[in-house]
């Protein structure tokens, strides 16, 4: 994705010398003219780099808990150095894409939990439409245990009579009912 | 800040100050002796430990100055994610531990300073330092200390007269606090977007606990 971001950061289609001068010293590029300085292309690439680590952190914070998402970026060297350009771009670039995934990651978690909230709504609708399905408080974001369990009432009776009802789970074990398992 | 010992500031590399603008190295040296730590400094820890929880670790990374490191190691080369900047590592290790355990002087003087300021401290024997700490590009063959030799290229921390450290990594050989050591030079790497208050602050604290013991 060489050249593909501006200053700012975002896609444009306008050609930008400065940040690409491997492509200027091909032949054919000699009549440009375009001056290559890399000095200023190399910290216009850290820039880039420290803003792009912002975001990546802000989405691992938002994603951090619901889903997974993607942030590591294997170390181009193995002592600190001072990165050359086509290193320094290679870091930009592979940040971009993890940020591209972790926004996908996040949008894509977002539209899962959106679903089962308009499911669970459906469910205390019509129960006998949703039968045995069971949504958990974390399919919609939710932090704690619990659940909405479409269920009959009275057991088998309520199965035949088709009264279905949406029950709530009472949330997380309580400490002394865990020690008593571990016991 | 009008403490004393005032903290001296080291020198960057032309070349590498023009590539890192922001990279500084400040350093502090403090008759301390190591050992195990009083009991102040390990209720300080425990008091660390109580308001150090897990969101906070998640969020560490969007605050300015953790922030900063992390966008540094990026710029250097290293991963964040497996070469963990200072003040990341010691809040994994919080969590992992269920509190900061305590290491013994000069460790538990650095981790508060490093915990309270975000900021990156390193130790080294005082009475081996040559002359003024620089950060500085490793010459052709050169070699640190009890770890051989260098890639060329390679920042690492120096006194006048050799390389004391990797920037961010190892301590050479003889350079590291030992029992045996009687002055220790508590050194601050500063990069661009930490400020100078949060340098002079994790100084003057990890130089007054070391001091006050």
């Amino acid at each position: 994705m060489d050249g593909r971001l501006d200053a700012g950061g975002h896609l444009t289609p306008r050609l930008h010398f400065l940040k690409m001068p491997a492509l200027l010293r091909k032949p054919g590029f000699d009549g440009l003219d375009a001056g290559v300085d890399e000095r200023g292309a190399r910290l216009e690439l850290r820039r880039q780099i420290a803003r792009l680590e912002a975001e990546l952190g802000a989405r691992f914070g938002d994603g951090f808990g619901h889903t997974e998402i993607p942030h590591r970026i294997d170390a181009l060297a193995a002592a600190p150095r001072v990165l050359d350009l086509g290193e320094l771009e290679t870091v930009r670039d592979r940040l971009a894409d993890r940020v591209a995934e972790a926004e996908r990651a996040l949008v894509e978690r977002q539209r899962f939990e959106d679903e089962n909230r308009n499911l669970v709504e459906k469910m205390f609708a019509a129960p006998q439409d949703f039968k045995w399905v069971r949504v958990s408080r974390q399919d919609l974001g939710l932090h704690g245990c619990g659940h909405w369990h479409s269920k009959p009432r009275l057991g088998p009776i309520g199965m035949l009579m088709g009264w279905w009802r949406v029950k709530v789970s009472s949330g997380c074990p309580l400490a002394g009912r865990l020690a008593a398992v571990e016991r | 800040m009008g403490w004393v010992p005032a903290p001296q500031q080291g020198w960057v590399a032309p070349h590498i100050v023009s590539e890192l603008p922001g990279l500084g190295i400040a350093w502090v040296e403090v008759d301390a002796k190591p050992g195990r730590s009083p009991d102040p400094v390990r209720r300080r820890l425990r008091d660390l430990s109580d308001r150090t929880y897990g969101s906070q670790a998640i969020r560490l990374r969007e605050r300015p100055i953790p922030w900063a490191y992390r966008v540094f190691y990026r710029q250097i080369g290293l991963d964040p994610d497996r070469t963990r900047t200072p003040v990341e590592q010691l809040t994994l290790d919080r969590l992992h531990d269920g509190g900061f355990r305590s290491h013994g002087l000069p460790a538990d003087g650095l981790n508060i300073a490093i915990v309270e300021t975000g900021v990156a401290l390193r130790a080294f024997d005082a009475d081996n330092v040559e002359g003024r700490l620089c950060i500085r590009d490793s010459a052709p063959g050169e070699s640190l200390s009890g770890h051989g030799e260098m890639a060329r290229g390679t920042l690492v921390i120096a006194d006048e007269a050799r390389p004391v450290g990797l920037l961010f990594g190892s301590t050479a050989e003889g350079l590291a606090v030992e029992r045996s050591s009687r002055r220790i030079a508590v050194a601050a790497v500063q990069v661009k977007g930490v400020p100078q208050i949060a340098v002079e602050e994790a100084l003057w604290m990890a130089a007054s606990t070391l001091e006050a013991t």
